[in-house]
């Protein structure tokens, strides 16, 4: 199955990010992209989503006729759990991220440094709902993988040198998967690893602020 | 026997003007309706509210929040409720946004009788700034300061009549950690049953940490699923 970045640049990246998920993984699905990741999952898959608001082992959404008052994912949406799923309260449900369980999480982003540094909770002056549970997320999980548009609506770039926001958390990314490239944070800088089969290597450049190192096995998705 | 179940006017007695109130609840799910209407109709203000967020506009403690009764929130995100933020913007209201654990754990803290935490979670961010540094294990960390309440307002699925609680699914949340931090603690429940009638093994919050207990009569529509986010 092949996604047209430029029409459906969302979908486009969830169907990436899925494969960066392990079966038996405890995984968190921040909002926006990375809730479309399920859609890409094989069936069988066994895996544990963790949801911020004290649900380890969150399902699908629930449909109009299995909608529960009291059962909603950490971004609102009725949803079900899965054979084994477990409730607890908020402390808990955080100990899960900062202690060390949490294998991998997924967040979207509004800059990313090739530091692999984060801004993704606030633009003062202009937006400013909260810090949510992003920051422990992007602190804490073992692994975190960035799912954003590779640049903005203006085509201004996304990954850049140095974020100019304030940060979510500093040198916590260690993935970027965009509609057209897939990068590695490494020490050594941002490695392109994979770039989309609809675009070229002259694109990504163009959209991209911090410098890039092309993989020797650079590959399309 | 120990009987703590008493009506929603003598249960809010106690508050007043410019208290701390917690409330327990994420979104729908935990959010005491019955007692926040209470304390609505009872016509307090000046109130520093602490709740994961705000609801959504027109609904729990929005409405307290709409009415100009809350000086001070002290939440993790606004994400779903635009009209607190435009308020915020506009300095309606002061807001202090914490990382959502972090805010639990500061409940947690302040219900365990301790001075605060220490936390690596936003060491190198804007945070920082009016956070005191603290070094521990060799790492620095930041200290963050517990918290406590006048009342907590908690919302509960079963009770018995000596105030033990029984939390459902999702909307267990912040409510057992606020349970234990505030100085008065009042808990909703939805059913109430006789002492002994909830197996002691069974309890999420135990009745000792709990000042009153009132039944919610009739689940007010606000406490059903919220249609648009049925997908």
């Amino acid at each position: 199955m092949s996604i047209d970045p430029k029409s459906d640049p969302k979908r486009k990246i969830a169907m990436r990010a899925a494969k960066e998920i392990k079966p038996g993984q405890v995984i968190n699905l921040g909002i926006g992209i990375p809730t479309l990741i399920p859609e890409f999952l094989g069936k069988d898959m066994s895996l544990t989503i963790h949801s911020e608001n004290g649900i380890i082992g969150a399902g699908k959404s629930s449909g109009p006729a299995r909608a529960d008052r009291n059962l909603i994912d950490a971004g609102g949406t009725y949803i079900t759990t899965v054979l084994g799923a477990a409730f607890c309260d908020s402390s808990v449900s955080f100990a899960l991220v900062r202690g060390g369980r949490l294998d991998l999480a997924f967040l979207g982003a509004l800059e990313i440094s090739e530091k692999g540094d984060l801004a993704n909770w606030i633009i003062p002056g202009k937006f400013a709902p909260g810090i949510g549970g992003g920051m422990e997320l992007a602190q804490k999980a073992k692994r975190l993988v960035i799912t954003t548009t590779h640049a903005t609506k203006n085509a201004s770039a996304k990954i850049l040198k140095k974020c100019t926001l304030p940060l979510t958390a500093s040198a916590c990314v260690d993935m970027i998967i965009t509609e057209l490239a897939v990068i590695k944070v490494s020490r050594n800088g941002l490695v392109l690893k994979e770039i989309s089969e609809e675009t070229d290597l002259e694109t990504v450049i163009g959209l991209t602020e911090a410098p890039l190192i092309i993989s020797d096995d650079l590959t399309r998705f | 026997m120990i009987d703590k179940v008493t009506s929603l006017d003598r249960a809010l007695k106690k508050v007043k003007n410019g208290q701390i109130v917690m409330t327990g609840g994420f979104g729908v799910p935990g959010t005491p309706f019955c007692l926040i209407k209470g304390v609505l109709d009872k016509g307090v203000c000046d109130l520093t509210l602490i709740k994961n967020e705000a609801n959504e506009a027109g609904l729990g403690i929005s409405l307290l929040i709409e009415a100009g009764r809350v000086k001070k929130l002290i939440t993790s995100h606004l994400g779903l409720n635009a009209r607190v933020i435009e308020m915020m913007n506009e300095s309606l209201i002061d807001v202090e946004f914490f990382p959502q654990g972090i805010l639990a754990e500061k409940i947690r803290a302040g219900g365990a009788g301790l001075l605060g935490i220490i936390t690596d979670i936003g060491i190198d961010t804007i945070l920082c700034r009016d956070r005191q540094a603290a070094h521990v294990h060799g790492r620095q960390g930041l200290i963050e300061p517990s918290l406590r309440s006048d009342i907590a307002l908690i919302h509960a699925s079963r009770a018995d009549r000596a105030g033990n609680l029984i939390y459902e699914k999702s909307a267990r949340n912040f409510n057992p950690l606020m349970a234990m931090a505030g100085d008065l603690v009042i808990a909703e429940a939805e059913t109430i049953v006789e002492t002994g009638q909830i197996p002691p093994d069974e309890v999420h919050t135990p009745g000792a940490f709990v000042d009153h207990v009132v039944l919610i009569e009739t689940l007010m529509p606000e406490y059903g699923v919220l249609k648009h986010h049925v997908h």
